[in-house]
């Protein structure tokens, strides 16, 4: 119960006109760019971070979250609407989402997946209010070989488990930390990486990192790339839904938030697994499987309930552990870090009224965005028809005003340029992003832990597995790691020869290198 | 020589492609439609589907006019498509239709009619939807 009152008093906290307007601005915001594709929550996020030195801690916080929430309605739209999905995380709600809306149910589809992502979005937050406690008071106990261990978790999850191959995702997950680590030892002193540029001592910030890869990579990628014919949209009334409707859609609502939330908990686990693995169930358990492939309302429902239940569970490990399941999860902690909090299980005990009024900010959200969503769907359609290029100059804009506005030194300038090139190349050759910004951001908290273990053990190795939770920690790292191996040669043993050559590249559906709207895992 | 058309799908388009027809009779000459559809936005409402693109060439050739349709989807403004296309195709008449703007549409999206009327070597029609 202590939980349901101290929730009620952020309520209390957030019910002021300026954070309400704040949070209205975050959902239609992050509504926005979840619709436009190739621009996600990540990169708005990471455009909007430079807003950290002026506006109070709260009111970023609520608006960040705010957007991450938006960007999971947002990116049903055009799923849809065009057969474009606007998100990663929207993949497979096109799947049947458009085959529906092509049959003249568009407005149905809309609906199913608004209500849907709010049931799932209203259930998932409150799961945050019982579960996060908890972990936090479990985690209050770890010391830092335990938090190493669990950190390493993240880095191997996110590296082997998303993305077309594991060598790319260990490659990107080392660029970021190779970019976390530029700077001043913060031990001995001593400069890294940073080649005799006193520019390079004081690390490279965060927003930097993030902007050039977000936002002036995906503008070069775009402006390399994207020249395709305009799609005509197909016209819609008002969303709304029949009573047979709501009778096959509650259920997959419900099994798509049971399973995307805990997969957003855990590292690695994303929203693009849980709403492909929803997917797949309803067509398995639906009344009406032949009707899967021409427009199922079912194979919308469950996987868009998926994708919002995800991003509720995504803030259990924010808010309990410090730890960023994907990419504007990551920079959200930037955003902590920026205000000199310390993200961790201790932020629940230092700062409770900031962080329920977070959690209560994201049920007013979760409001609004229905109400913004389900009448006016059509008009967010409408927001497709902005010339590419408008976009992408007011993108790089804000993206330099930004980088600038670190240190006031045209030297972040060329960072920025330099780290949007790299951006380019991981969308023109496949490693994948999430990686990088993981690393980029826990690279630095990870040598900490690191360094912190080793002092208390006085250099013995045997120090960094202190306790079970380390252990089973690096089981997961040797299971995940050493699985795809057995696999293959247990069927190398069964002498099955047509799997020679797809063994390091399996292509997930929402791999990172297909066409134009994924490079944004977020 | 022909007479060319700029079609949207629209009232207006509609009212645009009569005035076409009527034009090509009275000259004696093909008609060509052209939808502009351009390729730096990912919806276009100007875009005609190929089934409207499809009934507007059965229409006109049932009244009896010999007509092409085409359908122009590179680059990103219809005004310099549709000046192109006249020139190359040496249009006896571009007939467009025209319609009230505000002035900050105006300054933000310019106007599409009044750069082809300027720039157009050729006459230019400009029709207003019926009524107006």
């Amino acid at each position: 119960m202590d939980n349901i009152s101290a929730l009620l008093g952020g309520f209390a906290d957030v019910i002021t006109p300026m954070n309400l307007l704040i949070a209205l601005l975050g959902v239609i915001v992050g509504t926005a760019v979840g619709v436009l594709p190739g621009i996600g929550p990540a990169m708005t996020v990471a455009l909007l971070l430079p807003l950290t030195y002026g506006l109070p801690v709260e009111q970023s916080l609520i608006l960040f979250g705010g957007i991450f929430y938006g960007g999971m309605y947002g990116g049903s739209t055009t799923s849809i609407l065009l057969n474009t999905p606007g998100e990663s995380s929207s993949v497979v709600t096109a799947l049947e989402g458009n085959k529906m809306a092509k049959t003249g149910r568009a407005a149905q589809a809309l609906a199913t997946s608004a209500i849907g992502s709010f049931v799932a979005g209203t259930i998932g937050t409150m799961l945050i209010v019982l579960v996060m406690p908890q972990v936090v008071d479990f985690a209050i106990t770890l010391g830092s070989p335990e938090f190493l261990a669990i950190i390493l978790v993240a880095f191997v999850g996110t590296a082997a488990i998303l993305g077309s191959s594991r060598v790319r995702g260990f490659a990107a997950l080392l660029m970021g930390i190779a970019l976390g680590l530029v700077g001043t030892d913060f031990v001995t002193g001593q400069q890294r990486l940073t080649f005799g540029s006193p520019f390079l001592a004081d690390n490279i910030d965060v927003v930097v990192i993030a902007v050039g890869i977000f936002a002036v990579g995906e503008a070069l990628w775009v402006a390399a790339h994207l020249r395709r014919r305009a799609a005509t949209v197909i016209p819609v009334g008002r969303p709304w839904l029949s009573r047979a409707d709501w009778g096959r859609s509650w259920k997959p609502w419900l099994r798509g938030t049971a399973l995307g939330f805990p997969f957003g908990a855990i590292p690695a686990g994303g929203a693009e697994i849980p709403t492909f693995m929803s997917y797949l169930a309803e067509r398995r358990l639906s009344k009406h499987p032949e009707e899967f492939g021409k427009g199922a309302i079912e194979g919308v429902a469950g996987p868009e309930a998926a994708n919002n239940a995800s991003a509720a569970g995504t803030m259990v490990p924010l808010l309990a552990l410090g730890l960023p399941t994907n990419a504007t999860a990551a920079i959200i902690i930037a955003a902590f870090m920026s205000y000199g909090i310390e993200p961790g299980p201790l932020l629940l005990t230092k700062q409770p009224d900031l962080v329920w009024m977070l959690v209560a900010s994201l049920f007013i959200g979760n409001f609004f965005l229905l109400v913004l969503n389900l009448p006016l769907a059509p008009t967010w359609a409408k927001l497709l028809r902005i010339p590419r290029p408008y976009l992408y100059a007011g993108i790089l804009f804000f993206a330099s005003m930004g980088a600038y506005a670190v240190q006031g030194q045209p030297f972040d300038l060329y960072v920025l340029l330099a780290l949007g090139f790299v951006g380019f190349a991981m969308r023109r050759f496949g490693p994948p992003v999430l990686p990088l910004i993981v690393g980029a951001i826990l690279g630095p908290l990870f040598e900490r832990h690191l360094r912190r273990s080793l002092q208390q053990s006085g250099g013995d190795i045997s120090g960094l597995v202190g306790g079970p939770v380390a252990l089973v920690c690096y089981f997961i790292i040797l299971g995940v790691l050493v699985w795809p191996l057995v696999a293959r040669l247990r069927r190398g043993a069964r002498g099955d020869d047509d799997d020679a050559d797809d063994g390091g590249d399996d292509d997930t559906p929402s791999g990172p290198v297909s066409t134009s709207t994924i490079p944004n895992w977020g | 020589m022909t007479v060319l058309v700029g079609y949207v799908p629209t009232p207006l388009g509609e009212a645009t492609l009569r005035a076409g027809v009527e034009e090509a009779r009275r000259r004696a000459e093909s008609l060509l439609v052209v939808n502009m559809s351009r390729d730096d936005v990912l919806v276009d409402a100007h875009r005609a589907g190929s089934d409207d693109l499809d009934r507007v060439e059965r229409d006109v050739a049932e009244l009896g006019v010999d007509v092409e349709v085409v359908r122009i989807e590179e680059g990103g403004d219809p005004a310099d498509a549709l000046v192109h296309t006249a020139h190359e195709r040496a249009a006896s008449v571009l007939v467009i239709g025209l319609r009230h703007r505000s002035p900050v549409g105006k300054l933000i999206m310019g106007s599409t009619a009044q750069r082809i009327l300027l720039d157009a070597r050729c006459p230019v029609l400009a029709v207003k939807e019926d009524g107006g």
